[in-house]
């Protein structure tokens, strides 16, 4: 079976070592996904498979086999209008260098969900009863997997703090 | 570093010190100091759409065909030869196209030193690059593979099988330092300054501190790997790299291969991180080099662990700050002395000393630093290089004082504030220190602070505060280029060799740009980040907005003058000199009559001129030799510290600024923010480790290497004084680093004010918190 990168489907592999991250940016060219360290460690290459953040880079391609990827270019589509979490960043300034940025937002969409769905991080105090709502220590330690070296911490969160506001209304 | 430098820029001063002001760069204010449209607005980042989208294109992402991609070799001893060099298992493996090594690499002059030899130069280091058997550093490159993937090229490296005769290697930074050499100066000043009798009046003084204070190696680490895509088109280099000195490169590249440098291109429009990192260094000069040999273009992306052993980082420092004062707090003495490592094939300066020269107002001084000559990685320039680790040991140790004296730190600081240069007397272009404490002292609400340590907690944690100063100097480049082109359509086009790490280069200049030219934002573009742009220097010493707004400025005074010259007598402007118009609406204007106006699309039309160009340049900064310019800051930090495990948690951290005017408050903040965060992981994390036995670098990841994250980093309130340089474009002095300065000391006098303990060398990782 194929896999699904942002609604279109692609051929697996010949070779099953290849990893999701070089199946999109070396294979495909699809090159918004980035290469921050190809050892798990900071996140840039971060996508949504099912709906779910993974690393790429830590993923083989074959693990989504049959299965639905979208990376940074498939948040707008074909449209010229951005995402709202993309107008986010904008608004906050939310990057400097850019370079973090589309793990950072990929990342960020997953975690609204697991939010939403009550999963309790590390500092969730009660695991049971979940997530005390989306506060910001709630969300500084569910993207503490994205590192940004430029130091747009603050605007990262306040951008996603938007997104979680305009899910609530 | 000479005697005969020492001399030249002395004579300079000296005779600076005899000329009016009114005849050097800045003799009358920028009137865009105060009559902003664009400038001080917030304005977006013109690239955030591309950028938010994933659609700005890094060095590694460019396409080519034919491509092959470079993996490399590292030494494993730091100093020796290779007796044997088994690349037959690699040269077979699949998809390899190449193995370079020094058998096979073509001849490759070493590239000109950065800052020492021209404004084309780029070289940080002055050793040969492949060219000899002969270790230098452990990390050095040994082999260079190129195959049809990555992984190939990766697997084939691990094929290679190197013997070394190793030599004895110095590796050890306090076994250097009886070895320590202590050049004549260090940038632009002397090295050993000597000024009143410090030691006397150390002796003498009612109340002194003495402390050493110690800063490790720290690397860059940018999200985006250095990586450059290179292709030879006969004669012709074209380099798409991740780089902060387009120009600096061109220059290099061009003296290693012989060639000229018309024929090297260099494209870097987006940089991701570069914080100092983002030079020249062996890789691309490597990589240029294996293209040539297989004809074929090269993708060079260094792993995070070829970045840790090829691109040199902030250098270990050891610093002894003795402080004197009167029984008021006045200081009488500062001694400032202390050890770098700067291998002596490192160019960049980590010049700790510069620090105290500065800041306060002091009866004498006697600072002096050395360099132990270590076999490793030559160091670099990291964000505020010199001020970062010199600010962690002069704020620590303002700090103690303090406490010595009984005495609020803010207030400390008050009673020393320096009216002029305090070593040389030079009057400060513009200095506000107290402005940005009181604001910086209110926002935090500095008056909760407990003057005596570990009164305050709450369960296990204990709760301090601690302020400290940070400073950088004011620096403009010389010789940064732009052109201005206007079109019949009345449209401004801005375009020069400038580069964009995540500051707003262009976004800024735009705003700049329009104020200039009395255009409304959205009829003005610039274009940067490509050699064939007018020249640009180095995005580095916070220096970029300046160089390149001198160059705008002085493109447009010739812009003006062009247009008096097409406009000719069928005008409203008919007559008028090039200093008796304004640019205004659109266009050109007699200062004080409105009624007398051209628009930029009129003139050219009725010269039947599709567009009208000029190109302008910074000129020698002799500013920066008449006044004392250097923008300062006040950092104030809260935090926590764990009774039980002496975790730290920063809890706020308020940065206020004197730097001069903002000019965007958006992209502004986030420079700030983003230098207090770096900030906090020299504070708290970062530290390269070495192993001192063989001088191997053993941080080569992110996981080991830690830099600060989310969790890591508190709401920062950023605040500024906004008050104008009057020497300066636009009223501004540099952003970019200062924002690091001082964040180390705030963190490491608030643990103290927690805690009672005081930790001098950094980073504070609880193991050195002893809290009994």
């Amino acid at each position: 079976m194929p896999i699904s990168i942002n609604g279109a489907d692609y051929p697996l592999p010949d070779d099953p070592r290849v990893s999701l991250l070089d199946l999109l940016r070396e294979r495909e060219g699809l090159t918004g996904t980035k290469l921050g360290c190809n050892q798990g460690a900071c996140g840039a290459c971060t996508v949504l498979l099912d709906g779910e953040r993974v690393l790429s880079c830590l993923t083989l391609a074959v693990q989504a086999e049959g299965r639905e990827v979208v990376t940074i270019e498939g948040l707008t589509g074909d449209g010229e209008e951005l995402h709202p979490l993309q107008q986010a960043f904008i608004d906050h300034d939310g990057f400097q260098c850019g370079y973090c940025t589309p793990g950072q937002i990929c990342s960020a969409i997953a975690m609204a969900q697991e939010l939403r769905r009550g999963d309790p991080s590390h500092v969730t105090a009660d695991l049971a009863s979940g997530p005390n709502g989306p506060t910001r220590e709630e969300i500084r330690e569910r993207m503490s997997g994205n590192l940004c070296r430029c130091g747009a911490h603050n605007g990262i969160v306040e951008a996603i703090e938007v997104l979680l506001a305009g899910e609530a209304a | 570093m000479s005697k005969l430098q020492n001399a030249l820029v002395g004579g300079v001063r000296t005779v600076l010190e005899h000329i009016p002001a009114a005849w050097l760069p800045g003799a009358s204010p920028d009137h865009l100091a105060e009559r902003r449209v664009a400038l001080g607005t917030q304005q977006p980042r013109i690239d955030g759409p591309e950028k938010v989208r994933g659609m700005a294109r890094f060095a590694a992402e460019v396409p080519m065909d034919e491509l092959l991609h470079a993996a490399f070799v590292h030494s494993t001893i730091a100093r020796g030869t290779i007796v044997e060099l088994d690349i037959a298992a690699a040269e077979a493996a699949p998809g390899v196209g190449l193995v370079m090594t020094h058998r096979n690499a073509p001849k490759m002059k070493v590239p000109p030193s950065i800052g020492l030899t021209s404004m084309k130069a780029a070289g940080n280091h002055t050793l040969p690059i492949m060219q000899d058997a002969e270790i230098r550093w452990n990390g050095q490159v040994v082999a260079v593979i190129l195959a049809e993937t990555r992984e190939q090229a990766d697997h084939a490296a691990s094929l290679v099988n190197v013997l070394y005769d190793a030599a004895p290697s110095r590796t050890r930074f306090e076994e250097g330092k009886a070895n320590a050499r202590t050049p004549h100066s260090i940038q632009m000043d002397q090295n050993r300054l000597e000024k009143g009798n410090a030691t006397k009046k150390l002796a003498q003084a009612a109340v002194s501190i003495d402390a050493t204070y110690s800063t490790p190696w720290e690397s860059h680490n940018p999200i985006e790997p250095h990586a450059a895509t290179i292709a030879w088109e006969g004669e012709k280099l074209i380099v798409h790299d991740a780089t902060q000195m387009i120009h600096g490169t061109v220059g290099s590249l061009a003296k290693v291969f012989g060639i000229k440098d018309d024929d090297v291109f260099v494209s870097s429009p987006f940089v991701g991180g570069g914080f100092g990192a983002k030079g020249l260094w062996d890789h691309q000069i490597l990589g240029a080099a294996a293209a040539k040999l297989t004809g074929r273009p090269v993708r060079i992306r260094l792993s995070r662990e070829s970045m840790h052993r090829l691109v040199g980082g902030r250098t270990q420092t050891e610093q002894r700050v003795a402080l004197g004062a009167d029984a008021d707090g006045k200081l009488k003495a500062l001694l400032h002395h202390g050890y770098a490592t700067k291998p002596r094939h490192s160019i960049t300066d980590e010049a700790f000393s510069q620090t105290g020269r500065s800041l306060y107002a002091c009866e004498s001084f006697d600072v002096v630093q050395h360099y132990v000559d270590l076999d490793l990685l030559a160091n670099s320039f990291m964000r505020a290089p010199g001020e970062a680790p010199g600010t962690f040991a002069i704020e620590c140790a303002m700090d103690e004082l303090a406490h010595a004296l009984n005495m609020d730190p803010v207030e400390l600081r008050r009673r020393n504030v320096a009216t002029c240069d305090p070593v040389s007397g030079a009057p400060h272009s513009q200095s506000d220190m107290m402005a940005a404490y009181d604001m910086g002292a209110e926002r935090i609400g500095w008056d909760r602070r407990s003057p005596e340590p570990r009164t305050r907690s709450e369960g296990e944690w204990l709760i301090g505060m601690g302020c400290a100063t940070g400073t950088f100097p004011f620096l403009r480049m010389p010789g940064t280029a732009a052109r201005i082109t206007v079109d019949a359509t009345g449209h401004a086009h801005v375009a020069s060799a400038a580069h964009e790490m995540g500051m707003g280069t262009a976004t800024v200049q735009r705003q700049h740009a329009a104020d200039r030219l009395g255009l409304p934002l959205d009829s003005v573009s610039v274009t940067i980040g490509d050699s064939t742009l007018p020249y640009g220097a180095l995005a580095g010493g916070s220096s970029q907005t300046a160089s390149l707004g001198a160059a705008i400025s002085a493109a447009s005074d010739k812009l003006a003058e062009q247009l008096l010259r097409l406009a000719g007598n069928d005008t409203p402007l008919a007559g008028l000199k090039p200093g008796e118009v304004e640019f205004a609406d659109g266009g050109l204007r007699k200062i004080d009559d409105p009624s007398r106006h051209e628009t930029f699309a009129s003139i050219l039309g009725r010269a039947s001129q599709a567009e009208v160009s000029v190109t302008g340049e910074s000129k020698a900064p002799m500013e920066m030799l008449k006044f004392s310019m250097h923008s300062t800051s006040a950092v104030f930090c809260e935090l926590r510290v764990s009774e039980v495990t002496g975790e730290i948690r920063i809890d706020r951290l308020v940065g206020a600024f004197d730097c001069g005017r903002i000019l965007n408050a958006q992209t502004a903040t986030s420079q700030f923010k983003g230098g207090m965060i770096m900030g906090l992981g020299m504070a708290l994390t970062e530290e390269t480790l070495l192993d001192e036995r063989s001088g191997r670098i053993m941080s080569t990841s992110l996981a080991e290497y830690h830099v600060p994250v989310h969790l890591d980093v508190p709401d920062i309130d950023v605040l500024w004084t906004d008050i104008p340089d009057p020497r300066t474009p636009m009223g501004a002095r540099g952003i970019g680093e200062i924002g690091t300065t001082g964040v180390a000391a705030a963190v490491a006098n608030a643990v103290f004010n927690a805690t009672g303990v005081r930790v001098r060398d950094l980073p504070i990782t609880l193991d050195k918190l002893d809290l009994g």
